[in-house]
């Protein structure tokens, strides 16, 4: 049975990881979203397959939370921004697809070996799993560093957070419930904050290029 | 039980305000509301000191928070400040609403974010469980994201972009952080569950964690909340952040949140070294405040931009007491927390000066604001004293915990003080020849609309000033027992 379980949660570590090099290479804006709901969802998986494993009703909640939170009201809002402001079309990457993804492998192998001697540590069903999810936030930053338009900058952010949420479940069984309802709380009034404030930059400069910003070069 | 009563009035009164002044917010009262209410914290606050550091520290409400001779120093830092700036932003924002800058909305914006700004500092200073201070930490920057662009500019919502960006991706690594120092607590027998994160279960068992997932945790932790002290080569948000939004803003920004988070990596700085006795941590903090300090200085060479010039000065600043407290011992440890109340101190009367004198040039350049000290010589001697004070001119304080920096510095590492020496130097040279420029010389300037505030800038110079000539015995007993703290 526990054996299964971490196989399980390997499985969909490594899901996490492929979706995380598809965002890098996917350009079009609702895929995007498509992509980070599909990680709230293998998100929520390993969640409830943990929960089941140490039969700790406390995974079971913050299942409950990432469902909720990450597969329903966060890609919602996003898909609405996306609407309303009309971003359909395609994201310019400022780096071309395979030199992203080649820098991508470069990431993941980095993040191996600096979780390597962590890992063995890591006492719950899934060790092997630490490596992984750091290097989700590494290519979710990258992502980040690399998008120019500020919506996948932020699902960049978002999917940053979720790589973070696996880890926490993966190595430690789950971080205590006022830190993940406040996580939450913070990243969803982030998103909405991010949302007025996007409102505001169309209504006043009919774009959301963060390139095309007044660049300031002294620092 | 009177302790707890005390704890939850200094936290709840500012919600009360933030609730109040959202409903509120754009009524002539709402300044003197939002003052109001910060003097009351600050009573709070007071209130809780003097009890600490008679009574010594303790938890309350359970273990959900607790007070020690170092929180409670910062506390009343913040909540003082936190009075000062409600002050002076009456007759700044009316002025700037005066001047269709700032409008009835955005005015209930300012004054509902402003307390919740200040309770996310609060919290983040009081609770004992390192979660918590991460969403505190987070929430400090969400409370003002929407403040740095609220003047509607392409600067400003770039400033406030690059605010929320850079903070948050900096915020994340510290959330790693976090995960692992529960990992390595949960491995501790008996430190699992919900308790794991709990600051004083952490410290009381460091010697046991494990050194390896400690180490890692660290460096994840002083990346991220390093990211919001403003260290290089993390600093990228902050001149921005602080140059863009109002100066109330800009003046709170610098002198309490750089604050808040350098507590933060002080505490996970505590907790590593009990676990590692390796010195580790004490080098990374040397390292990252040293090369602050000198790329800060470099910088401020170029800026044209008063607000700009002040910031990169709060990044040299904020280096000069990472540098310090990574040096350690008693005195380097005493000389960072004297720089810290100073540094927030001289810092925000600065920004008020600056901000007074900007809008009575109508710009913020330094090539446009001059002879200050001609038109307005209340805010122009203000403006040339804080800036004597900043650069560590004796008799101010600064120039105290400089030297005892200096000369800790010449004790632990040699190699390092010609290079801060060096860099205080280029410093006073740049700020003082722009502060000249802009004292002295033809007057450029219009009328203000409404009296400037000069309790909060004269307060905190006369502050500064006495803190370089004597400080008090019990202020001395405050800042010993909170090294004693950071000591571990």
């Amino acid at each position: 049975m526990h054996g299964l379980a971490t196989q399980i949660v390997n499985l969909l570590a490594a899901i996490l990881l492929l979706i995380s090099f598809a965002m890098l290479s996917q350009r079009r804006m609702l895929a995007l979203i498509h992509l980070y709901t599909l990680q709230g969802v293998a998100l929520v998986l390993a969640n409830l397959v943990l929960g089941f494993v140490t039969a700790d009703t406390h995974l079971y909640l913050s299942a409950a939370l990432t469902l909720v939170l990450k597969v329903a009201l966060i890609p919602w809002i996003l898909y609405r921004l996306v609407r309303h402001l009309r971003i359909t079309g395609d994201v310019e990457s400022l780096l071309n697809i395979p030199a992203t993804l080649l820098t991508g492998i470069v990431l993941v192998v980095v993040a191996f070996n600096v979780a390597l001697p962590v890992t063995q540590f890591a006492a719950s069903a899934a060790r092997g799993t630490l490596g992984i999810a750091l290097a989700c936030v590494l290519l979710s930053l990258m992502m980040m560093i690399t998008r120019a338009k500020a919506i996948s900058q932020v699902i960049g952010f978002l999917s940053m957070e979720n790589a973070l949420f696996f880890a926490a479940a993966a190595a430690t069984d789950g971080m205590p419930m006022i830190v993940e309802l406040g996580v939450g709380l913070d990243v969803l009034v982030g998103i909405l904050i991010l949302g007025v404030f996007m409102f505001q930059i169309r209504s006043q400069f009919d774009h959301l290029d963060i390139r095309h910003l007044a660049e300031r070069r002294d620092d | 039980m009177t302790s707890a009563w005390i704890v939850a009035a200094v936290l709840g009164l500012p919600l009360a305000a933030s609730a109040s002044l959202a409903l509120a917010g754009a009524r002539r009262i709402a300044p003197d509301l939002n003052a109001a209410f910060s003097l009351l914290t600050l009573g709070a606050a007071l209130l809780l000191a003097q009890r600490t550091l008679a009574h010594g520290a303790g938890f309350v409400f359970g273990h959900a928070f607790f007070v020690d001779p170092f929180n409670v120093l910062l506390v009343a830092l913040t909540a003082f400040v936190g009075w000062t700036t409600a002050l002076f932003s009456k007759p700044y924002m009316r002025t700037e609403r005066d001047r269709g800058r700032m409008n009835a909305s955005r005015m209930r914006l300012y004054h509902a974010m402003y307390p919740l700004f200040v309770f996310a500092m609060l919290l983040a200073l009081l609770t004992n469980n390192l979660g918590v201070l991460w969403v505190a930490m987070e929430a400090a920057t969400l409370a003002t994201v929407l403040l740095v662009s609220v003047y509607r500019t392409a600067a400003g919502f770039e400033a406030a972009w690059k605010y929320f960006i850079v903070c948050g991706v900096g915020i994340a690594q510290a959330l790693f952080g976090t995960i692992l120092l529960y990992l390595a607590a949960s491995r501790v027998p008996g430190g699992g569950g919900s308790d794991a994160l709990l600051l004083s279960n952490l410290i009381s068992a460091r010697a046991s964690l494990d050194p390896t997932i400690v180490s890692l945790a660290f460096v994840f932790l002083l990346i991220g909340y390093g990211t919001k002290v403003g260290l290089v080569p993390m600093h990228g948000w902050l001149p921005d952040a602080h140059a863009e939004g109002p100066t109330p803003i800009s003046a709170v920004l610098s002198g309490l949140l750089l604050n808040v988070a350098l507590y933060a990596v002080l505490r996970c700085k505590t907790l590593a070294d009990g676990a590692l006795h390796n010195g580790l941590p004490g080098r990374l903090l040397v390292g990252f405040g040293l090369v602050s300090v000198l790329v800060a200085t470099c910088s401020l060479i170029r800026q044209t931009d008063a607000k700009r010039l002040l910031s990169f000065s709060s990044i040299e600043h904020m280096g000069m007491m990472t540098f310090a407290f990574g040096v350690g011992g008693p005195v380097a440890t005493f000389a960072g927390l004297l720089h810290m109340t100073l540094h927030a101190l001289v810092k925000s009367a600065l920004f008020f000066t600056v901000g007074h004198a900007a809008q009575k040039a109508g710009t913020q350049s330094i090539d446009g604001i001059r002879g200050l000290v001609r038109v307005s010589p209340m805010i122009g001697w203000a403006m040339v004293l804080g800036a004597l004070a900043i650069l560590g001119l004796p008799p101010f304080g600064v120039f105290a915990s400089e030297f005892l920096i200096l000369t800790s510095a010449m004790h632990a590492l040699p190699w390092a003080a010609p290079l801060l020496t060096a860099a205080l130097a280029v410093a006073f040279a740049v700020i003082f020849r722009r502060v000249q420029q802009m004292g002295f010389g033809d007057a450029t300037a219009r009328r203000l609309e409404h009296r400037p505030a000069w309790l909060p800038v004269f307060a905190h110079l006369a502050i500064a000033l006495l803190l370089g000539l004597y400080i008090p015995h019990w202020l001395d007993a405050w800042y010993r027992a909170a090294g004693a703290v950071l000591a571990g």
